[in-house]
């Protein structure tokens, strides 16, 4: 059973207390329905027991966990006072499955089918913690017991992504209780269009999928070209390393929905769509569903509550090619066709999708619009940095203690994210770079950690915001490397209709190729550079014209590894294979004999507590070894 | 490898209805159709064609575009390793090579018995969990090159048990 046939379970077999209402004529029955909701779940006195079912967690194992703590419940005849929600994503993806207790918010992290019945046993039974399963602070060694008070989710301010551990991201009845739906109300009934895009213009908010533009400027433009306009969602994430969008698809999908309904009003559009990869399979499931359901209740269809406005969407699978992520070639897919993007003589909002003026806007982005019309412009104004408003998602991955899915205000500095939220690097090594906006962004190196993160900030130093990928690199990472693999995925997602980013692309990936094998020249950095200069200026579009961002900034910032890969043949960081090699240091060897049992190539011999040897005519360099060490004794040379 | 494989044409009928024959849904027909059989086969591009008005040079065009679809026979476990950043620098390429030397085929090749297909995909979005591998629809998270090799073994058995009983069925 994968997560999804679980979903659909709970889609279909859990109605919720109260029954569905059919179609909400107006803006009171909206009103009324909130409120009854709201009382209703007051009234409740039964257990809430959260268990996450994002895709993080999923693969960590959270269905089956599912269906051991029904069953456990069920055994213990404690089924009817408790009730179990998936929701979608907490964030805290690293410790999966999550599990949290309510009311207390009580916090087991990796939770398995074999500690079930313990919880159900004293924690669900007689209110009793598991101790054994609380969070340890990995800093201060003390033990945590509820959500709120973990290190990770204290220093963080979640006005988008809060909602997703709360609600069952397949019932409609959760979010609109959580005041959902309100925005759309207030747009539909309190403003003009022209006044929603003003209050969006001045909430400062810019795009979330990596240009930055001034939404609302946006918005405004695409309004005043006339034809049938198109509202779109775009939930190709393909940067490798980002998963915000995802996990929002997932774990909250009517808070998408609703910004692109008030974006429909605002700019007067009856037809959306959202262009989402085929590969999140949970996503376009949990939207779906939630697409029907706003349907059945009225907010969305024809006459959305009674308003007289008609607005529908439409989901688009998109089939696996990063290129799509860029505007023009979206739309190109959108209509069944190759997705190649095209010059921006005239722009989407001019003439795009079926040559009508198209609004396209980032899932993130369309996130904080109910926001925004719920709380106000000036509110969304006052967090975040003159130039960059709002809270923007990271998805903190790679050499991080916690690994996660972080929201925190523009401006925060990248050392609070890596280290206070992030907990610094594991296993006690040192930091190198932070890799931040996808393929078309670059590296940034330790003497840059306090800058506050902002789409201007980034830009200074060579990176950019991106869709918000945040790859923490320790002294393991060879940047070499890493421009290497940063190039091969863009020679490999290159549409290939462009010279300079079809021909350039694959002739910088040769030269890095070489250098990685230890047949880097003398000249070759220039060439890169030169290489860089001219893929940047003559390419068609953004993936061509960003490509050079990850050479340019290692070459910035690492120099010195490129020159000694390609004069002293070293590749310090152990990566390159032909470029290092191991040895035991004899004096931290202890002979415990752990590499030795794990080595593939029986290259290591020795005798029990003495010092072992390692047979280089053996050594396949696959770094098992090195990664089982507890001593520290295996050492790159 | 050629196998003749038996189309129900009935079936293709219905998935192109559902999309109301809108040759807009190209992309999404032949992903529902490779749901069916792993791959799009070559037998059913003039039906497509001639159902949604569209020339067969765009079909190929779109179905060779796009990473989703094959127009080779694939195997009935699609196994994808995350070559995403995260799972990079977690070492995706040493799964990916214990999965390969496993199956004994390269990156996008498919096993003799129609079972395995090895495929890198880019970034499924569990970037935390790395390295991450999926098969069909199911996610693995946390691996390293032996448990990628027991997943295998999981699956090797799973296909077995459906061939007994399908035989004794």
């Amino acid at each position: 059973m994968t997560i999804t046939d679980v979903v659909q379970m709970t889609a279909t077999g859990n109605k919720g207390v109260v029954e569905l209402m059919g179609r909400l004529k107006d803006r009171d029955a909206l009103g009324a329905f909130r409120n009854r909701l709201k009382e209703e779940r007051r009234g409740q006195n039964r257990r809430l027991i959260s268990l996450c079912a994002g895709s993080g967690c999923a693969a960590y194992g959270t269905a089956k966990v599912y269906r051991a703590l029904n069953e456990e419940l069920t055994r213990q005849g404690l089924q009817d006072e408790v009730e179990v929600k998936l929701t979608g994503c907490h964030g805290f993806c690293e410790k999966g499955p999550i599990m949290v207790l309510h009311p207390e918010g009580i916090f087991y992290p990796q939770v398995t089918e074999a500690h079930i019945p313990e919880i159900v046993e004293k924690t669900v039974r007689i209110g009793e913690l598991v101790e054994g399963r609380l969070f340890k602070d990995p800093a201060t060694k003390k033990k945590i017991t509820h959500e709120k008070d973990i290190p990770f989710y204290r220093l963080q301010q979640r006005i988008i992504f809060g909602n997703n551990g709360i609600i069952d991201p397949t019932s409609i009845h959760d979010y609109i209780a959580v005041n959902g739906y309100r925005a759309l109300e207030k747009a539909l009934f309190d403003m003009e269009p022209l006044e929603i895009i003003a209050q969006i213009k001045q909430s400062g908010l810019r795009g979330r999928g990596g240009g930055g533009f001034p939404t609302g400027i946006k918005w405004e433009s695409c309004r005043k070209h006339e034809g049938e306009r198109y509202i779109i969602c775009n939930a190709d994430e393909g940067d490798p390393g980002a998963y915000m969008d995802r996990s929002l698809l997932e774990g909250n999908p009517h808070a998408i929905i609703e910004g692109m309904i008030i974006g429909a009003i605002a700019i007067g559009s009856r037809s959306g769509f959202v262009y989402v990869r085929h590969e999140y399979p949970l996503a376009v499931k949990n939207l779906t569903i939630a697409l029907e359901k706003a349907w059945e209740q009225g907010l969305l269809g024809r006459d959305i509550l009674g308003s007289g406005i008609d607005f529908d969407i439409q989901i688009s699978r998109g089939g696996g090619a990063f290129v799509c992520g860029e505007s023009t070639a979206l739309m190109a897919s959108l209509e069944g066709m190759p997705g190649r993007p095209r010059a921006k003589y005239v722009h989407t909002v001019e003439r795009g999708f079926r040559q009508g003026p198209s609004n396209l806007n980032n899932v993130e982005t369309w996130a904080n619009v109910p926001i925004i019309i719920d709380k106000g412009a000036d509110w969304y104004a006052s967090i975040g940095t003159g130039t960059s408003k709002g809270t923007k998602i990271f998805s903190l991955v790679g050499k991080v203690v916690n690994t996660g899915l972080v929201e925190v205000p523009m401006g925060t500095p990248l050392r609070t994210i890596i280290y206070d939220i992030g907990g610094g690097i594991p296993r006690k090594k040192k930091f190198k770079a932070v890799q931040t906006g996808g393929p078309s962004g670059g590296c940034i190196p330790e003497q840059f950690l306090d800058l506050g993160v902002d789409f201007d900030e980034l830009g200074k130093v060579g990176s950019i915001m991106g869709s918000g990928g945040m790859i923490v690199m320790d002294q393991d990472t060879c940047m070499v490397d890493v421009a290497r693999y940063f190039l091969d995925f863009l020679m490999e997602e290159s549409c290939g209709q462009c010279n300079p980013c079809r021909e350039g692309i694959k002739r910088m990936l040769e030269i890095l190729t070489r250098i990685c094998e230890g047949n880097g020249r003398e000249g070759d950095i220039e060439l890169l550079e030169e290489l860089c200069d001219m893929v940047q200026k003559f390419s068609l579009c953004g993936l061509g014209t960003s490509a050079p961002n990850p050479v340019l900034t290692t070459i910035r910032y690492f120099r010195h590894e490129y020159e000694a890969h390609i004069h002293d043949k070293k590749c310090e960081a152990g990566v390159c294979k032909a470029l290092f090699h191991y040895e035991i240091d004899e004096a931290d060897c202890t002979g415990c004999g752990l590499c030795a049992r794990k080595c593939p190539q029986e290259a290591i011999t020795g005798e029990k507590k003495k010092p072992h040897r390692l047979d280089q005519e053996k050594c396949i360099r696959c770094g098992i070894c090195y990664e089982a060490c507890k001593f520290d004794a295996l050492v790159i040379r | 490898m050629e196998r003749a494989i038996d189309i129900d044409f009935q079936q293709i009928d219905a998935i192109i209805d559902r999309y109301s024959g809108n040759p807009e849904a190209l992309l999404m027909i032949m992903q529902d159709i490779s749901d069916i059989y792993n791959y799009v086969p070559k037998e059913v591009v003039p039906v497509l064609s001639e159902k949604l008005g569209v020339r067969e040079s765009l079909i190929y065009s779109v179905a060779t575009f796009y990473k989703t679809i094959s127009l080779e026979p694939r195997g009935k476990y699609i196994v994808n390793v995350c070559t995403g950043t995260a799972c990079h620098v977690r070492g995706a390429n040493r799964v990916m090579d214990a999965l390969s030397d496993k199956l004994h085929i390269n990156e996008g090749e498919t096993t003799g018995d129609l079972v395995f297909t090895l495929e890198a995909v880019r970034c499924v979005g569990c970037c935390a969990s790395g390295p991450v591998v999926t098969v069909n629809q199911e996610t693995h998270g946390g691996l390293d090159s032996s448990k990628a090799v027991k997943l295998i073994d999981d699956y090797r058995r799973r296909a077995d048990d459906s061939d007994g009983e399908q035989r004794s069925g």
